[in-house]
Parts: structure tokens; sequence; C-alpha cells
């Protein structure tokens, strides 16, 4: 089962803790917040994360100062 | 899931209105005499969990903006509703916060046919076995509803909120928090509201045109409902149209031909160069050969979205009026999201510049850069639907685009250097 690592935007500060904890993920947007790579159906706020980088994305969302991360299994959410 | 055939539950013992005349058949300002003179009373029986089959046959989509199936919405709330530990009833919340500047046509429903709406708001709570329910406007919806609730007595449950008058205080999740909580800002999409809205409980948001479909469907039955509008787009929508000639709400059939809404409205259509369609998160769309759909081809559809249509007159630049536009998206963002809030100001900087004088032809570059890198990237759609709107302007006024790079505007000669 592939993971997704959830961005809350309502939290994030934009520091860049994350997009260096996950560099083949995440780049840095203009102004510092979390770019996703790679997009899964258009979606960039929940970020594909495979195995081989579940331990830095679990080690990202421990670390993140503004607790704007999370790991699921699977991704929820209406469009309205 | 079952097609609705002499099983349907309702009991069906009245016409319904015919003709695209179907929300406001009751005239302006009804109360519930005439309310119930026109659609007679709400059924008793079979208005339950039964009318998930019947929303879901009649095709019934959310004219809040999404076009989401409405039975979709009402199914997910009953599911999770099973589904949690303490089975907690439903909150179940009429939508008419109506944000758009462009769109006036939840305020007219709610003054001239409240009692639709709240037949709508029962109807859905009655299929989800609905707890609290709620009916959240802004100010100039509340008195006419308050006033149809006094004349009722099956609506005690029924509590009125006032919405703020923000862009984005409509969202779904906005309302949500807006009720339980105070500030109508989105909240972060990590769980649907059907799970866990308003206090944790599944919560149910219905714009407030889609409940009094509901009501009508309640009543009179899908095959009634889809008698207007085509199968991709069945019955009819509420549309506010705007533009030199002035404002005109008018309630036309699914699928309705563009120019003719704009006839419609008494819209010289010779005089317009441009419309605006879903509103200020829509498209531009010229000419006028399209259809408005919320689903079809983007080469002969657009998506209605909460029913909005804006003419633009030729002696107005296109450009202008969506740097105008996109200034207002970027100062309503909720400023919550990092992408929205520094990322619609970018956008709207580079679009004024466009706009008024700038010649630099990376500008048109920086705006589809700054378009990608904000979409998807928001608690809510609000980046996403600005976005659309600054992409769809650089397409429809590509010739001016032009005109504006080489240092002139075909809308206004002679003003610019
Ligand atoms: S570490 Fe957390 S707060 Fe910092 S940029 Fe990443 S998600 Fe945002
Ligand atoms: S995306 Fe923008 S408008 Fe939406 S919640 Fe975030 S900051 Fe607010």
């Amino acid at each position: 089962m592939s993971e997704t690592l959830h961005i809350d935007w309502t939290r994030c500060d934009g520091r860049g803790l994350c997009t260096e904890l996950l560099p083949t993920l995440l780049d840095r947007d203009d102004w510092g917040y979390p770019l996703a790579k790679r997009a899964t159906n258009g979606d960039r706020s929940n970020v594909a994360v495979r195995p081989a980088h579940s331990e830095a994305a679990r080690e990202a969302v421990h670390l993140c100062p503004k607790m704007a991360l999370s790991l699921a299994n699977q991704v929820a959410g209406f469009g309205q | 899931m079952t097609p609705v055939t002499a099983e349907m539950p309702m009991v069906v013992d009245r016409q319904g209105p015919s003709g695209t005349h179907r929300l406001f058949a009751a005239g302006n300002d009804a109360g519930l005499a005439e309310h119930v003179q026109t659609f007679g009373a709400l059924p008793s029986h079979g208005v339950d969990a039964r009318l998930i089959d019947v929303v879901e046959a009649s095709g019934l989509t959310g004219r809040g903006g999404a076009a989401f199936a409405s039975w979709r919405k009402i199914a997910a709330t009953v599911d999770a509703r099973s589904g949690a530990p303490l089975a907690r009833k439903p909150v179940v919340i009429a939508n008419g916060a109506e944000g758009e500047p462009l769109s006036f046509k939840d305020k007219a429903l709610l003054a001239h046919a409240p009692h639709l709406v709240i037949d709508g708001l029962l109807t859905a709570a009655r299929a989800v076995s609905g707890g609290q329910l709620f009916i959240y406007a802004t100010d100039a919806g509340l008195p006419a509803v308050e006033r149809a609730l006094a004349q009722r007595h099956d609506s005690r449950s029924v509590r009125l909120v006032a919405a703020p008058e923000t862009f984005i205080s409509g969202e779904a999740s906005a309302v949500v928090n807006g009720i339980a909580n105070g500030p109508a800002l989105p909240t972060d999409h990590r769980r649907r509201l059907s799970e866990s809205g308003f206090k944790g409980r599944p919560t149910l948001v219905l714009n407030v045109e889609t409940l009094a479909h509901m009501a009508l469907i309640a009543r009179y039955g899908s095959a009634w409902f889809r008698t207007e509008g085509s199968d991709r787009d069945p019955g009819t929508r509420l549309v506010s149209v705007s533009g030199p000639a002035g404002d005109r709400l008018l309630e036309v059939a699914g699928d309705a031909g563009l120019g003719d809404v704009l006839s419609s409205a008494d819209i010289d259509t010779s005089s317009i160069q441009a419309v605006l369609v879903g509103g200020y998160h829509g498209r531009w769309v010229r000419p006028m050969d399209y259809r408005l759909s919320p689903t079809g081809p983007a080469s002969h559809t657009v998506r209605p979205g909460a029913g909005v249509v804006h003419a633009l007159p030729d002696s107005v630049c296109g450009l202008e009026t969506t740097a105008q536009i996109v200034g207002y998206l970027a100062n309503e963002s909720a400023k919550q999201c990092g992408p929205c809030m520094f990322g619609l100001p970018a956008m709207a900087r580079v679009l004024n510049s466009l706009a008024y004088g700038g010649r630099d032809p990376q500008l048109v570059r920086e705006l589809g850069r700054l378009s990608r890198m904000v979409t998807g990237r928001g608690a809510c759609h609000h980046p996403d639907g600005t976005a659309q709107l600054v992409g769809s302007a650089l397409e429809a006024f590509s010739a001016e685009v032009a005109a504006h790079l080489a240092g002139t505007c075909s809308k206004r000669m002679g003003r610019r250097s």
C-alpha cells in the first residue's frame, strides 16, 4: 500500500524543514513552501511517498514545527 | 443504482410546474399559503433514505458551484453515520452564503421562495436522519427565511446563522467552521465533512438552490425533474446574468445555449465581446456558441458554476477587467495558506502590469508559471479557481495580450503610450 504525505496549508509556515528532509519529493516554491515534485492526479496537497522514502517522511511529520504534515494510506476530501 | 420505476417511493399526487418556471412558481415573496397552494404540502410518506435513489435518478447536481452529484453527498453522509461508533446524528446545512459578487440567485431564492428551501432542508434531513439543521446566509437573505420559519410548525429544529459577506464564506468547510466556531474560514480537507464536520459529526452541506430542487423532486419525482434539460445536465438552474443591460435572474433548462441565455436577458450579443461564465473562479469564453453544462467537452461546453453569466461589452478591455477581479480575489484570500497568500497577489501584480502598460513578453510566461505554482496548493480551491480565470483570460483575450505587448490596446485607443 502506498502512502501519501498530506500538507495542511493552513498550518504550514513555509520555513522549509520538510523540503530539506525530503529533497526527492519536495522542492521549495518562490516563498519557501513545500512544492510536490510530482503531483498525483493534479493533487499537490497529498504527495505520494514510495516505501524507500517512508522513513524520511515519518521523520518530517515528526519534526515539522507546525504539525502541518501527516501520513495516510489514502486521501479523503470532497472537491467542495 | 435503482432506476425509478413504479416502485418510486414518493406519492406523486399532483403535477409539478411545467416548463422552466419552477422554483419561483409560487410567485414573488411567496408565503406559506401560496407555497402550499402552488406545490402542495411536502409528502409525509416516503421522504426518507429512499429519497437517495430518487435524487440519483433525477441526476441533480449541486448548484453552489462544484456540481457534485447530490445523491452521492447524501449517501456518503448516511454511510458515515452508520460507520460511526456512536452513530451520531448528522448535521444538515443549507448554504446560502453566496460570496460570489456576480451571483444573486441564492439571495433571490431565499427572499422569494424560502419555504421551498426549508422544505428541501427538511427533505435532506429526513434522508440522512439528521439532527441539527442550519440555514446559513448573509443578512440580505435572513429576514425572509425568519418570517417563513415563523409561519410553520415543522421546522423548529432549524437554526439561522448569519454568514459574513466574504468571497470565501460559502466554501463548505468555511460554512461548517463559521457556524461551529465563528470565523468563516476554510479548514484543512484531510477528512471529509460527511465523516467529520460540524463538531466532529457527519455533516451535509447543500446549496439552497440544490435543496429547493430536492423539495420539488420529493414531490413530483425524478422523471418530472428530467423533463427539462438534457441527459448530461437534467433539470433547471438559476442563472444570475449581469452586463451592460443590468442584472437579470433567469431559470433556464440544463444544457442551455449561452447565446439563448443572453438573449433571454435582453442582451444584444452583437455588442458583447466575451462572457465570463461561472463567476470569478470561472472561465471567459467567446464567441457565444457554448452550452452551459457541468460536463462536456471544453470546446463546446462551459461549466455554469453557481450559475453566473457576465457579459463584457465591446468597449471594455477584458484584461483590465480580469486584472481587477484577480486583485479582488487576492484580497479575499483567507491568508491561511502560503501559496494562496503570496501567490495570488503575485499573479495580480503581473496581470496588472500586462493590463496597464507592461510590454515585457515574459509577463505571460510568468503568469503561467505562477498559476501552475498555486494550483492544488490550498486548503480550498481559491488558488485553483483564480488560476483558471487567469488562464481563460489569456486565451480569450489573446489578441488583446498581443496588442498590449505591442504597446496598444484596442479598447483604450490613444490612452496608452
Ligand atoms: S516543515 Fe512543516 S511548517 Fe515547515 S515547510 Fe514543511 S510543512 Fe511547512
Ligand atoms: S487556499 Fe487561500 S482562500 Fe483557501 S483557505 Fe487557503 S488561504 Fe484561504
